[in-house]
């Protein structure tokens, strides 16, 4: 269960070479930049196809080159949180927040709007455009939106990185209790030690050598397992 | 040319010329944009290696002499080209008509509108378009809701600025359908032909009054457009 990850990309000098299998709620890649922890991602959520490899998560395969797997993104059920927040300029919160909720099959809505506003506080926001949001306040709404997507999994990109350290410390109380409470698995980037060691049951570091990154596994939770 | 009072109110005959010129630029216009849009994201987003040739074909009318691209229209459209006796088969005929001056104009207007509309469709984040595939939007969903309303002020901007370019036409026209009051004298050619006429220049600085109202008129719109797209794709 988890993230079950061997993947290989070629990509400009160097690659990516990463290998490692995590059923901790939440799991850490570290590594200094430029070492392809968003790649990763990307990968993970489908918009870059590694050359070769496996990716499953619960279970669920979602790419596997020697048997031709490759789901496109919007069939993958990942929610993705990006550094930037990608929020929809032109609509709404609440529009922005509902976008994958009305895409996803009614089985797959395991949460409801009202429950999102409640969780991330941002019952207040729903009538504003996303321009007129503070930085702490996109990235409630682009965690809500993930959520509402009938997301199975979440990825998330350095969600703390542009923030004060006033709303860095809320939005990290809010990702405890959406890894305590949601029982999602969580992929989480961030280069940031005290971050990662209080958030997460497993760290996976993606070190950046001779132009090949390498994922090690370096297990704090049980229930991690290494295979690098 | 009747011999109207400068400060006068518009005459039939001059509202005849005006609503022949709309005509023919909103039918040029709006039946270009359609190809218009799709060679504009061709340019936008295409990774093909005709693209540069493309680039080159598209912006040709904007280059060419205006009399070359009649008379190329002439070779292609008239009663002896190949597109003119296909048309002919469907019982279409372009030469001397309004059509034929809706299809020159809209040659001469569409490097302006694929322009606009491809910097507008560039300007759209790719990085929007992959969290919207992220959140379970198919390609095509992405387009209709994302991509399309973003561009959308830039594509109305092009097709403002098609229609101006459009009521301006002038060398192409006369060129493939000449100069026929009713039928193809649109509103430069009836200031060409005024000036032609003895005595004429007062209907011509009438017309020309009219000329720039209009141009003025689609210019702002198109600038207000564009300055709204800068809001709405600098929103984030």
């Amino acid at each position: 269960m988890g993230f079950d990850i061997d993947v290989f990309l070629q990509r400009g000098g160097g690659q990516i070479v990463a290998r490692f299998s995590s059923g901790a709620a939440l799991t850490a890649l570290s590594g200094p930049s430029g070492s392809g922890k968003t790649s990763l991602l990307d990968m993970v959520a489908g918009l870059v196809r590694p050359d070769a490899g496996r990716i499953a998560v619960d279970g669920k395969v979602l790419f596997d080159s020697a048997a031709g797997v490759d789901l496109p993104p919007h069939k993958r059920h990942c929610g993705y949180v990006f550094q930037d927040y990608r929020l929809f300029p032109h609509r709404h919160v609440e529009a922005n927040l509902l976008y994958g909720w009305q895409l996803a099959a009614p089985r797959d809505r395991w949460i409801s709007l009202s429950e999102v506003c409640e969780l991330l506080g941002i019952g207040h926001l729903l009538r504003r455009m996303p321009g007129a949001l503070s930085g702490g306040e996109k990235q409630r709404v682009a965690i809500g939106r993930a959520l509402l997507s009938g997301a199975r999994f979440l990825l998330m990109d350095e969600p703390l990185s542009s923030l004060d350290a006033l709303r860095r410390a809320e939005i990290m109380v809010l990702i405890e209790r959406i890894r305590d409470d949601l029982g999602l698995p969580i992929l989480y980037v961030s280069h940031d030690r005290n971050e990662v060691t209080r958030l997460a049951g497993q760290i996976v570091h993606l070190g950046a050598a001779h132009g090949v990154a390498f994922a090690t596994d370096m297990s704090q939770g049980e229930q991690g397992k290494a295979c690098a | 040319m009747t011999a109207a009072l400068s400060t006068g109110p518009i005459t039939a005959e001059e509202w005849g010329i005006v609503s022949l010129s709309l005509r023919v630029s909103a039918v040029s216009v709006l039946g270009a944009a359609p190809l218009g849009f799709g060679v504009a994201w061709l340019l936008a987003r295409g990774r093909f290696a005709g693209l540069v040739v493309l680039d080159a074909l598209v912006h040709l009318p904007l280059v060419l002499p205006p009399v070359v691209v009649g008379w190329l229209l002439l070779l292609g459209f008239g009663a002896q080209g190949p597109a003119g006796r296909l048309l002919a088969d469907w019982g279409v005929t372009l030469m001397f008509r309004w059509t034929g001056a809706a299809l020159a104009s809209a040659v001469m207007a569409f490097p302006l509108m694929v322009r606009a509309m491809r910097l507008s469709i560039e300007a759209v984040d790719h990085k929007l378009e992959a969290a919207a595939r992220t959140l379970g939007a198919s390609r095509a969903r992405v387009f209709a809701t994302i991509t399309l309303p973003l561009a959308m002020p830039g594509v109305l901007a092009g097709l403002v600025l098609g229609f101006a370019r459009s009521l301006g036409e002038f060398g192409a026209t006369i060129t493939f359908v000449s100069n026929i009051p009713g039928e193809t004298q649109t509103l430069p050619l009836a200031i060409y032909a005024a000036l032609q006429t003895p005595d004429g220049e007062q209907a011509a600085s009438r017309l020309a009054l009219i000329a720039v109202g209009l141009s003025l008129a689609a210019l702002v719109t198109s600038e207000a457009l564009s300055r709204r797209m800068g809001a709405n794709v600098h929103g984030l």
